[in-house]
């Protein structure tokens, strides 16, 4: 018998800001691949944009997440395309275990965002303007609380609201707290079986008898 | 939406049921690991006391760090020792074939699938890294996950997907000499942004396209996700045909090649398909493209001057000035002339047998330029014997280029292969990201395979087609 895991629903995050300013952050910078010689994800968040935040001399540079205003922060405000490149879910691992719960951007790549869901982070967007804006808004106010209701597809932030987009799925399966899929694919093992069967390239040696 | 495309039909064929997401939960046929992604997959199945589902659709090798040069063992590498420690656990554990270096069929993991003869036709078929797009040139439908994705695959043998759109990419006319694959995917690339297949698959067809082999159709759907798309495919024929009859499966069941053509044929988009988008690109007119930046979209012809950040869209302004800046590349002047320090042939776009015959055309009776430090990284184990066999690796070595063993290697720096300092590479890989050769100073810029010979003797960014090929035979 499997164990039952508890999954959360995730219909709100509220927290203060960080913004990651630029288009087509790819999934090498969020997490360099040298720090993927691990075999648990425990650990990533202190290596999290470690190429940009800091030095030869492991020195801090000029970067948002090493700003002492940011350092409580949970919701990252993101430009275009973020996550793109490798698949490795190591960079929302990381993000995740720097502290964010929630990424606010114009748009995502899409391994990026299913892994962000399978990890119970929202990834919420909204257009170039309104992103810049929020960004500009995070700056000034490093304490400023940011709303983010997904099943109303809004986001509040100083006496404002803004309508975003969750997509369908995503906010389904985070509102429902069906997003670790995990348990709820293995309850259909019978309807997995009939499937590999009407297959012609599964053998039937490869298919496992039932429980 | 899509209708009779191979998308849609693979994924109806596959489709167990709709989750209360919305998602549909698909059957995957094949699966593949490595030990970057899975350890830790396996370490949460162990949490929820849960098994492997299908073990005899998974399939597993080594690629990311296993070391090039000395691979005895306990490799000189601790992290690398344990990661593939873990692996070698896991797999016995839960009774996975796994391709491991003293089977002789080791190799990056979208390289062995392909020379196996298990990525095939209608397939689903997934993997913890995102070239897996790479199997589409066999008309499966294709593509990378994440970790969590794996416990899914691992615990179920399925995945929850969403469907997405289907953008056909038709290349038209015969390219010109000098052009391959590596050249198509890159302009296909530049002209739709990095971001411009996000919520599609591409299908590749046109004759462009059924006029390559599979290891250039491969390099065409590897490089699928670099446009945003979650995966690329080519459509079954007659040449996907002929490399499968070839491969070990089929040559040991060839009963099951006939078996399964029918369905192989029914999976083929119909001619009268609906998609929801169609591009069209002449083949003829492209030339050799290299990049001039950190994203793969920021590619050129050899020839074509380096666009004027202010020449590009709006959003693309601010990427385009700091990747000049990293690359230290001026608008106006070309790539040609480019000086470079390191020449890598390898990774899993263009290190199959074809890409070394072609690179070895230009190396031969040529030597590498003193100041560049050249090496071939075979994409699989098979690969390098063949290659040997044929005397590539003579060729190679006598030009000075390092032959090694085979892996991913330099294509993003796992193991020992990578960059010092603010080299400048020449590489035949998928990724130009900064960073992603193991240094953050490191400058990479891509190209076909023969292009990266050229660059090699020469010691700069060259026109391949300014240097006479010699026949091998």
């Amino acid at each position: 018998m499997s164990e039952e895991v508890e999954i959360p629903e995730v219909n709100y995050v509220s927290g203060t800001g960080v913004p990651i300013r630029g288009n087509d952050i790819d999934t090498d910078q969020i997490i360099p691949a040298r720090f993927m010689k691990v075999v648990t994800f425990d650990g990533l968040g202190e290596f999290a944009f470690f190429d940009v935040r800091f030095d030869d001399e492991d020195n801090q540079k000029d970067h948002p997440m090493n700003e002492e205003r940011f350092q409580d922060a949970n919701v990252m405000v993101v430009n275009n395309n973020f996550g793109c490149g490798s698949s490795r879910e190591h960079a929302p691992q990381a993000l995740m275990r720097w502290g964010i719960d929630a990424l606010i951007g114009e748009g995502f790549a899409e391994i990026f965002a299913g892994n962000c869901l399978a990890l119970g982070i929202p990834t919420v967007t909204a257009d170039s303007e309104t992103i810049q804006d929020l960004q500009d808004w995070v700056d000034e106010n490093p304490d400023g609380e940011i709303d983010i209701d997904v099943e109303a597809e809004t986001v509040t932030y100083g006496d404002r609201t803004i309508d975003v987009t969750v997509d369908d799925a995503q906010r389904k399966a985070l509102v429902e707290g069906v997003w670790d899929t995990t348990a709820l694919m293995k309850s259909n093992a019978g309807a997995v079986r009939d499937k590999a069967r009407e297959l012609p390239y599964v053998e039937d040696a490869a298919i496992p008898d039932a429980d | 939406m899509s209708k009779g495309t191979l998308y849609d039909k693979v994924w109806e064929n596959h489709k167990v049921t709709e989750l209360p997401t919305g998602q549909d939960q698909l059957f995957v046929g094949l699966h593949l690991i490595h030990e970057v992604t899975s350890p830790q997959a396996f370490g949460m199945l162990e949490e929820r006391d849960l098994d492997v589902a299908f073990p005899e659709l998974t399939h597993a090798t080594v690629d990311h760090i296993v070391p090039t040069a000395d691979q005895s063992r306990p490799y000189k590498e601790d992290a690398a020792e344990e990661m593939m420690a873990e692996l070698e656990q896991n797999v016995r554990d839960a009774g996975i074939e796994f391709s491991d270096p003293t089977t002789g069929d080791q190799g990056i993991v979208h390289v062995i699938g392909p020379e196996q003869g298990i990525t095939q036709p209608g397939k689903t078929i997934v993997c913890g890294d995102s070239h897996t797009s790479t199997h589409g040139a066999f008309g499966a439908l294709a593509f990378g996950i994440g970790t969590s994705q794996i416990r899914d695959v691992l615990a179920t043998g399925t995945v929850a997907m969403e469907k997405q759109k289907v953008r056909k990419i038709e290349v038209t006319g015969e390219l010109q000499e000098g052009v391959e694959a590596k050249d198509i995917i890159l302009e296909i690339i530049r002209r739709l942004g990095t971001e411009g297949g996000v919520g599609y698959v591409y299908e590749y067809a046109g004759e462009a396209i059924e006029d390559l082999d599979m290891e250039g159709r491969m390099s065409i759907c590897n490089m699928s996700i670099e446009g945003g798309a979650r995966a690329g495919y080519v459509n079954p024929d007659e040449t996907t045909y002929e490399w499968l009859e070839e491969t070990d499966y089929f040559q040991e069941n060839p009963e099951k090649f006939e078996e399964l053509k029918p369905y192989w044929e029914s999976i083929r988009s119909d001619d009268d398909a609906e998609y929801d988008d169609v591009v069209t690109i002449d083949g003829s007119s492209l030339e050799p493209v290299v990049t001039w930046g950190t994203t793969p979209g920021q590619g050129i012809g050899i020839t074509d001057p380096i666009p004027s950040p202010e020449e590009l869209p709006e959003e693309k302004q601010d990427t385009a000035r700091r990747a000049q800046e990293h690359m230290r590349v001026e608008p106006g002047e070309t790539m040609e002339g480019y000086d470079i320090d390191v020449a890598f042939l390898g990774s899993c776009t263009n290190a199959r047998l074809p890409d070394l015959r072609r690179a070895a055309r230009i190396v031969k009776g040529r030597q590498v330029d003193d100041d560049v430090r050249a090496m071939v990284v075979p994409g699989s184990q098979r690969v390098q014997r063949k290659a040997k066999e044929e005397g590539l690796k003579d060729i190679f070595e006598e030009a000075g280029f390092e032959w090694r063993n085979a892996g991913c290697s330099m294509c993003l720096g796992m193991n020992e292969d990578q960059l010092e300092g603010d080299e400048a590479c020449a590489s035949s890989s998928n990724r130009n990201f900064i960073g992603r050769q193991g240094s953050k100073d490191g400058r990479t810029v891509l190209m076909n395979p023969r292009m990266v010979a050229a660059a090699a003797i020469t010691g700069e960014v060259s026109d391949v087609r300014d240097l006479k090929e010699v026949n091998l035979a």
